[in-house]
Formats: C-alpha cells, structure tokens, sequence
C-alpha cells in the first residue's frame, strides 16, 4: 500500500478521536455497573435502567448510521429528489411506531423477554414460529453491520488509505479488532457512552457543512437550478439520470419506499434492543417526540447530495473493486472543501458513526442467537452466565463475519443484501407488530404468510435490472408495476410507475396470512398457547409485575 | 404458562386495547407522502424547491402530533403499583423461570 496519499492531518484528527472513544469503550464496562455482567439484561440490555438522554443518544446512533449518512447523499448525488425518501421514512417513522413500541416494552419487561423472537415464543408459544423470526432477525441484520464498515472504509479511502488486496483492508481490521474487544467486554453500555462522543460530532459537522458549504456555492437556488441541469444529463441507459423533482414514475416508489422503510425499521431486532433497554414507558414516549431532531439532520445532510453534485466531487475509485465508489462522494466533498483538521473531525464523526450501531447490531443479533437458537435448541439448561458468555462469543462472531464479507467479497454485494434485508426484515411484521395487538393470526396463517411474502419478494427484486450497474437482477427496490403478476396476470401491463418491492410483498403476505387463518379457523386447529395478558401490555415502572432484571 | 391463564370468556372482557381519540394525531405526518400535492419548485424558500422545504416543515409537524398525544394521554392509566389490578394468575408470575 501506497501512503504517497495519505492525508495526515485528517488521518492524525481521526486516528486520535478513534482512540478517545475506544478508552471510553473499555471503561463503559464500569458505568453504571449492576452487580454482575453475566446476565443478558446487563450484558446485552445495559440493565434495561437507561434514562431519556442515554436512550436519545443511544436509539438516535442506532438508527441513524454511518451509512446512512454516506449513502443517502450518494443516492441524492447519483439520482435527485428520489434519494431524499429518507426524511419522510424518518419523520413518519416516530408517530407509526409510537404506540406499538410501548406495548412491545411493557410486555418485554413483564416478562422478561430480550429479542423479538422471545415475544413471539411467549404469544403464541410456537417455537417454530419463533425460530422463523429469530433466522429472519439475524440473516437481515449481518449486511447491515457489514454496510457500517462500507461507511468506515469510504471514510479510510478518503484519506488515503486506499490500499488493495489484504493490506487495503487492514486499517478497517484494526478498527473492528477494537470495537470487538470492548463490545466483547462491556456489552451495550459501550456503544450506549461513546454514541454521546459520536452524535455530538455528526451534529457539529453537519451544522457547519450545510450552512458554509452552499454560502460558498453560490446558496442553496443556485444549486437546485446547477444541479437539475446536471442530473438531466442522460445516464447509462440513455434516460436522464434523474431530477430534483420526483417523476410521474417515481413517486408511488417515494411513498411506498419510505412508508415500508418505516415499518421495517422497528422490526429489525437491533432497533429494538435499544427500545428495551430503556427504563420506563415515559423515556420512550420521550424520545418518539425528541428522536425527529436527527431527522432534520439527515435531511441537510442529503441535500449535500446536491452540493457535492454542483461541486464537481469526484467518487474515489475503490482500488480493492477497481470500481467508483459513489459511497465516498460526501467524504470526498469535505476533503476538498475543508480544512485538514475539521475534514478529520467530519471523518471521525463518520467512523465512530459506524462503531455505534455495529455494536448493537451485533449485540442484538448475539442475543437472538443465544435465547432462540441457542437455549432454545442446544442447551436448554443454559444458566444466565453461559447465556452471557454465548452470547459475548457470538458477538464476535459477528463482527468477524461481517469483516470477511468485506475483505472477500464485493462491497456491492452486501448493498445489494441490505437491501434484500429491508424485504425480507419487513416480512415478520404481522408475527411481531400485528401480534402486539391481536392474536386473530393463526399460526398457520403467519408461517405461510411469511414463506408467501418472502418467496415473492425475492423473485420480484431478482427480476430488477440497473443499467448503470451493468446488472440484470437485484439491480434495487422499485419495481415498474407492469412486471407486477400473479399466476401469469399482469394487473398493470404497461405501466412504469414504480412501486418498493418490499411493500408488494408485504401485500401478499398479510393477504395469504389472512386467507389461511379463515382456514386453520375453519379446521379447528389450534393455535398455541398465549403466556402473556391484555394487562401486561399496559406494565409500567413500579409494577409490582415487572420481572426483576438479570433475574431469571 | 399454560395453567391459570384468564379464560376466554375474561379475554374478551378486557381486550388490553385502549382507545384515546388524540393518538387520531399520528396519522397526520402521514400527509408528507401525498406526493402530487407537494412535488413543486416554486415557491423556494431560502433558495429550496417547495417539495423540499415542505417535506422538512413536516418534521415540525410530527414532533408536535406525537408530543400533543404524548401530553395528553399522560393520564391514561397503567398499571403502576396497583396490586388490586393483578389477578390470582399475575401473581402466580414469579414462579416463571
């Protein structure tokens, strides 16, 4: 590897900032410490006890992460107005989810339950069900922690360390070998302390990005005018690449993209985990009025899309592809525009920015691994301290997983499964979202449900083209309705207006559900045993029915 | 948990749904996805196309809606401390490993 490159400054401001949070992450073991770290609940929920700020920072470095803050602009960068879906799947987010999210805390904290699949098992006590979504879980959150570290090694490639081969990777190596080390050893509180560091330095740099930066472009008119101008340019299938306008054709995909994003969101077991860390129903409700406050910040974010377009920034050629890499165009921007020292900071904001959220993820995906799968099917007699200790081992599991999926294969390739993740994620929504309201689902109904939505909804997103990729399948998420069709009718011939596959398959799988419960109804089948009661979904601080933590 | 669960005739009774016309409030920002009304270039402000300014007004709008069901559902009552609400089975609770 070439270090000709290397932007020192930048590498120095980030490196540094890079180890305070890593001190801060093996001191987090101590803070606020139970009497013990051998416990999922203290291990794995930072002892359910955090306050409305912990539970701010901490949901806010979860959900809003490192890639979403690269990847968003690119999206704005490559194709306009599309690309800004993501402020409306986070303003909406907050008010779908406010309600069901209590329910879900009360009834986990009453009894005990740390994954989704624990709810699910404890509703219709159906272990088959619950291992269903607890591999749905798992299988849709390893791309994500391994798109954290496209975010990471955009940022590392900026600065120049854009080596290829093995020693290309390394920086990022080190990076997760630290993150590994400290999540290993003090759970969830480390992410929980250093999201503090993190989200005060995303909100530092971005404030300052998007009021310096369109000043000195000539203000924001200029730019939407530039850069409509410039997305008009015809792409690689002879069509404009986009505009800052939506299109007849893509509006239908706006709306259905950012609604299922907002639905899929909370269903994703490591958005959870930070829910159910939280102390009470009112740090919730708390946050669901204060969390729109990164949205906003996503939102200017995004337009940097724009202002990276007008700017000329170029994407960096990813030496270990061979390919631009769209991803590093708003790295790329503050490199050009600032300063050595402030472009450090907006890349330490950008990498720390993935640590936090990989860590949870692989938090959340190591408890569901150690309840569902793991005591479920391999030792069911697992005391709490071996659940701890599989559950740490798994962590790390994880994390290594996600670093090979980088190192070995293609990072397209884990886009791409992100994408299949918001799909397939979406489709335990009537097994864990419904089913914190009703029980009519039956069982039968929620398994064929979920094979019938996820069945379409691969074959759908297989069948998507992206000329600019140069790929004929699982070229991305909109759907044109005219390869809509059921047994060979096409309802929409014809028709371009395109439509987020996740949302179709959605669709189907509530219809099958829903037909098939009419059936198991009919046939008189029974269906499972409920442990939970109408109250428990109403349980608050101080109930006397509250399970005590790191108990059980 | 199978012994000692409510009956299906107490299931019923008590659905553990509660309905409260201000949570009506969170379906407003729904609104911001009503494309055709809103995808417009003029009027700007500061510049920005009305599709992009509008969209941000919303996240304003959201914050009030859910703070507003926030504020005044806070009197709904949960169960908090009130051991006569738990039946013969909640208590039955603690034998759960």
């Amino acid at each position: 590897m070439s270090l000709d490159n290397v932007q020192w400054t930048e590498l120095i401001v980030f490196t540094v900032l890079f180890l305070v949070v890593s001190v801060m992450g093996f001191v987090a073991s101590r803070w606020k410490a139970g009497d013990t770290l051998e416990h999922l609940d203290e291990w794995g929920l930072g002892g359910r006890k955090f306050g409305s700020w912990i539970t701010w920072f901490l949901v806010g470095g979860d959900l809003y992460t490192a890639y979403t803050f690269v990847a968003v602009p690119a999206l704005i960068f490559g194709a306009g107005a599309m690309g800004f879906f993501a402020l409306p799947y986070t303003v909406i987010l907050y008010p779908i989810v406010f309600l069901p999210l209590l329910r879900m805390w009360s009834v986990s904290r009453v009894h005990g339950y740390v994954t989704p699949a624990d709810f699910v098992k404890g509703r219709y006590g159906s272990r088959p069900l619950a291992l269903i979504i607890a591999i749905t879980g798992i299988v849709a959150t390893m791309p994500y922690i391994a798109l954290q570290l496209v975010g990471l090694e955009a940022v590392l490639r900026t600065m120049g360390l854009n080596g290829s081969g093995f020693l290309g990777h390394l920086p990022l190596f080190i990076g997760f070998l630290i993150l590994a080390v400290y999540t290993y050893q003090a759970g969830l509180r480390a992410p929980a302390l250093i999201a503090f560091v993190k989200d005060t330095l995303i909100y530092i740099v971005i404030l300052v990005a998007v009021i310096y930066l369109p000043a000195k472009l000539g203000g924001w008119s200029t730019i939407f005018d530039k850069s409509a101008e410039l997305l008009s340019a015809p792409g690689a299938n002879g069509a404009p690449k986009g505009s800052t306008l939506l299109t007849p054709n893509n509006q239908l995909q706006y709306a259905t993209l950012a609604l299922g994003s907002a639905l899929a969101l909370f269903l994703y077991p490591h958005s959870l985990t930070g829910i159910l860390a939280s102390k009470g129903r009112n740090v919730i409700k708390r946050n669901m009025v204060a969390l729109p406050a990164y949205s906003l910040l996503l939102g200017l974010l995004a337009l940097l899309g724009y202002v990276a377009l007008v700017s000329g920034a170029k994407p960096i050629t990813n030496a270990a592809t061979g390919r631009p890499d769209t991803n590093t165009i708003v790295p790329v921007l503050f490199d050009q525009q600032f300063s050595g020292w402030f472009a450090g900071i907006a890349f330490a904001a950008i990498g720390i920015g993935a640590l936090v959220p990989a860590a949870i993820m692989s938090i959340a995906a190591a408890n569901l691994w150690t309840r569902n799968i793991y005591k479920e099917y391999m030792r069911k007699d697992a005391t709490p301290k071996q659940e701890a200790k599989q559950a740490k081992l798994a962590s790390l599991v994880v994390k290594f997983g996600a670093v090979l999926f980088i190192v070995f294969v293609d990072p397209q390739f884990s886009i791409d499964l992100q994408l299949i993740g918001g799909v397939i994620i979406l489709q335990t929504l009537p097994t864990v979202a419904i089913a914190l309201y009703t029980r009519w689902f039956h069982i039968w109904g929620l398994v064929t449900g979920w094979i019938a939505g996820m069945g379409y909804g691969f074959w759908l997103l297989y069948q998507i083209p992206n000329p600019a990729a140069g790929k004929a399948h699982f070229g991305g998420s909109a759907l044109t309705l005219d390869k809509l069709s059921f047994f060979g009718w096409s309802p929409f011939e014809g028709s371009k207006v395109q439509i987020y596959v996740g949302f179709v398959a959605l669709l189907v799988n509530v219809v099958v559900a829903v037909l098939v419960t009419f059936l198991a109804r009919k046939l008189r089948k029974p269906n499972g045993i409920d442990e939970t009661s109408p109250e428990d979904y109403h349980a608050d601080e101080g109930d006397p029915k509250l399970k005590a933590v790191a108990s059980h | 948990m199978a012994s000692g669960r409510p009956s299906g005739a107490d299931r019923t009774r008590s659905t553990g749904l509660r309905w409260n016309a201000w949570n009506l409030l969170l379906i407003v920002p729904l609104a911001m996805l009503f494309t055709p009304m809103l995808n417009l270039d003029e009027p700007r402000v500061f510049g920005l196309p009305f599709f992009y300014w509008s969209q941000f007004a919303f996240v304003p709008i959201g914050v009030v809606c859910v703070g507003l069901v926030y504020v005044m559902t806070r009197d709904e009552p949960v169960a908090t401390g009130k051991p006569d609400h738990l039946s013969v089975d909640d208590l039955d609770e603690g034998g759960k490993a």
